[in-house]
C-alpha cells in the first residue's frame, strides 16, 4: 500500500531573517516540497499615495525615500522626471549628469546588498555580505559627502538637485571606480564558480521567459530570462543616449541567471560612471529655477526608471494646485513576486528562500 | 525609444472592430467603455502589430464623479506603448471587468485597488484585501475618504 501524505501549512514571516523585512509566506507543504504559496503583505504599508495628497510636490520628495530604501536616489529621480513631465521644466546639464551618476552609483550598491543577501540566504552566512559591505561604505561616504545622508538621502529635486558637489568627491569617486572592477574581479573568483552556489542555485527556481512577460516582471529579474529590456536602452530618459553600455541578460532564468545579471550590471554601471565623469561640465547651475510653492498645471504624466530591482514609475495627476491630486507608485517588487509562486512549486523548504532571496525584495516598496 | 502609439488611428481601428468600444481617442490615450473592457484588452494583446503583451501599471484615479481606471501597456515586440483608460460612475458599487486573463500582470495591482478604491473586478480570480487587513472598513483613497 503507497503512503499517504498530508498537506499542512507553514508560515514563514512576519518576523523571519530570510523574509528580508515584514513579509508573510503562506506555504502549503507535502512532506518537504512546496505545492501551495501564498504571499501576505501590507505589514509596512504607511499609505505613501494617500499622505502625498496632502503635501506639496517638493515635501513629497522625502516620502520616495522610504519606499526602496535601498536605492532612495533612483525612487526621488523617477518622482521628480514624473512632476518635471507635468510641469514641463527642463532640468540643466550637470544636473542631468549628476542625476545619472548617483543612480549609477545606487545602482552598483542595491545590486551588491542583493548579491550579498542572496547568499546569506544560500547559507553563506555574512560572509559574502561583510565583503561587499567594504565597497558600499565607500559608496555611503560619498552619499554623505554630497548630502549627509547615507541612507535616506532626498538629494533630487524637481528641476534638479539639492546641491552641488563638493571638492573631495570627485576625487573619492575616481578612486573607486579605479578600484571596482578588481573588486568585482575578486567577487567572481570566490562565488562565480564555488561549487556549493552552483549546485543550489543552477536550474532552481526557473522562471520562463513567456511567465516572465505575461507577470509584468521587470529589471535583473525579466532580463534574466532571456528579455532583453531595459528602460535606459529602450527608452532612454535622461540622457542615457549618451552612454554606451550593454544590457546582460541571462538565457534559463533561474536563481544563478538572476545573481550573474547583477554582477554582469554592476560592470556596466562602472562603465556608465567612467564616461559620465568623463563628458560632466565642470560648472553650471543644478537645479532649475522654481517656485517656493510649485503649480503644474492641469494633466498626469507618468515617469519611470529603470530602478536597481526593476521599473519604478509614479503616475502622478495634478489639478493646478501646490498639492498632487493623485500619485500611484508602481513598485517593481511588487509585480515581481507575482512569479513567486511559478518559481517554487516542487522545490523544497530551503530552496524557496533563495528563491524568495534571489528576487531582490525591499517590504518598504511593496507595502508602500 | 519606446514611442506612444498614435491614439487618434488605433482609436479608430478599435471602433471598426469592435463597435461602442471607444469612448473618445485623445493624443496620449484611449478612453473605452468598461463594458467592452476585456474584448479590447485581448484586441490589442492579440492583433499583429498592436502587440500589447506587457501590462506595466494598473490605478485608479477618484475624480469624485467618477472613477478613473488607468492602464499602460507595452509592446515589448514593437516598443511602442499605450495608455488605456476607462471609467466607472456607480459609486456605491462599482464594478469593471478584471483584465487578469488577458495580463496577468494586474493580480495583485486590481487587488490593491479593490483593497483601496473599492472598485470590483468582475472576473478576478480572487479578490481580496492587499494591503489592509480583512473587517477595514472604508476605501482610503477615495477622496471622501477623510
Amino acid at each position: 500500500m503507497a503512503i499517504r501524505t498530508e498537506p499542512f501549512y507553514l508560515n514563514i514571516g512576519p518576523q523571519h531573517p530570510s523574509t528580508h523585512g515584514v513579509f508573510r509566506l503562506r506555504v502549503t507543504l507535502d512532506g518537504e516540497v512546496v505545492v501551495g504559496l501564498e504571499p501576505i503583505i501590507g505589514y509596512l504599508h504607511r499609505g505613501i499615495e494617500k499622505l502625498v495628497e496632502t503635501r506639496t510636490y517638493t515635501q513629497n520628495i522625502p516620502f520616495t525615500d522610504r519606499l526602496d530604501y535601498l536605492s532612495s536616489m533612483t525612487n526621488n529621480l523617477a518622482y521628480c522626471m514624473a512632476v518635471e513631465k507635468v510641469g514641463s521644466i527642463k532640468v540643466p546639464e550637470r544636473a542631468e549628469y549628476l542625476r545619472i551618476i548617483f543612480s549609477e552609483i545606487m545602482r552598483i550598491s542595491s545590486h551588491m546588498m542583493a548579491v550579498g543577501f542572496f547568499l546569506n540566504d544560500l547559507g553563506a552566512m555574512m560572509t559574502p555580505v561583510l565583503y561587499m559591505w567594504r565597497e558600499r561604505e565607500k559608496i555611503m561616504d560619498m552619499f554623505e559627502m554630497v548630502c549627509g545622508q547615507r541612507l535616506l538621502y532626498n538629494y533630487m529635486r524637481i528641476g534638479g538637485v539639492s546641491q552641488d558637489l563638493p571638492e573631495a568627491f570627485m576625487p573619492a569617486v575616481k578612486k573607486f571606480l579605479a578600484e571596482m572592477p578588481r573588486y568585482i574581479d575578486e567577487y567572481d573568483q570566490l562565488l562565480a564558480q564555488n561549487e556549493i552556489l552552483l549546485a543550489r542555485s543552477k536550474g532552481v527556481g526557473i522562471l520562463p521567459r513567456d511567465t516572465a512577460i505575461a507577470i509584468g516582471a521587470s529589471g535583473p529579474v525579466l532580463r534574466a530570462s532571456g528579455v532583453k529590456w531595459d528602460i535606459r536602452k529602450m527608452d532612454p530618459y535622461s540622457i542615457y543616449d549618451r552612454f554606451d553600455f550593454e544590457v546582460p541578460t541571462g538565457d534559463s532564468g533561474d536563481c544563478y541567471d538572476r545573481y550573474w545579471v547583477r554582477m554582469l550590471e554592476i560592470r556596466q554601471s562602472v562603465r556608465i560612471l567612467e564616461q559620465a565623469i568623463a563628458q560632466i561640465p565642470q560648472k553650471g547651475p543644478v537645479c532649475a529655477d522654481m517656485p517656493q510653492f510649485f503649480r503644474p498645471p492641469k494633466g498626469e504624466a507618468y515617469g519611470y526608471v529603470e530602478a536597481p530591482k526593476g521599473n519604478i514609475g509614479f503616475y502622478v495627476v495634478s489639478d493646478g494646485s501646490i498639492a498632487p491630486y493623485r500619485v500611484h507608485i508602481y513598485p517593481p517588487t511588487l509585480i515581481n513576486i507575482t512569479a513567486l509562486q511559478d518559481m517554487v512549486m516542487g522545490w523544497k523548504v530551503a530552496d524557496l528562500i533563495i528563491i524568495f532571496g534571489s528576487i531582490d525584495v525591499v517590504l518598504g516598496e511593496i507595502d508602500r | 525609444m519606446t514611442v506612444a502609439i498614435n491614439c487618434e488611428e488605433t482609436g479608430k481601428k478599435l471602433q471598426e472592430t469592435i463597435a461602442g468600444s471607444v469612448i473618445s481617442a485623445g493624443k496620449a490615450d484611449i478612453l473605452v467603455d468598461a463594458n467592452k473592457l476585456l474584448q479590447v484588452a485581448g484586441y490589442l494583446k492579440n492583433t499583429a502589430g498592436l502587440d500589447f503583451d506587457y501590462l506595466t501599471f494598473v490605478t485608479a484615479v477618484d475624480f469624485l464623479d467618477y472613477m478613473e481606471i488607468v492602464y499602460r501597456l507595452v509592446s515589448l515586440k514593437n516598443n511602442q506603448s499605450l495608455i488605456l483608460k476607462t471609467r466607472c460612475f456607480n459609486r456605491e458599487n462599482p464594478v469593471v471587468p478584471s483584465v487578469v486573463p488577458v495580463w496577468r500582470a494586474a493580480y495583485y495591482q486590481e487587488r490593491e485597488i479593490f483593497d483601496l478604491f473599492g472598485i470590483k473586478f468582475d472576473g478576478h480570480p480572487d479578490l481580496r484585501r492587499l494591503l489592509l487587513w480583512e473587517g477595514f472598513v472604508g476605501h482610503p483613497l477615495r477622496r471622501d475618504y477623510l
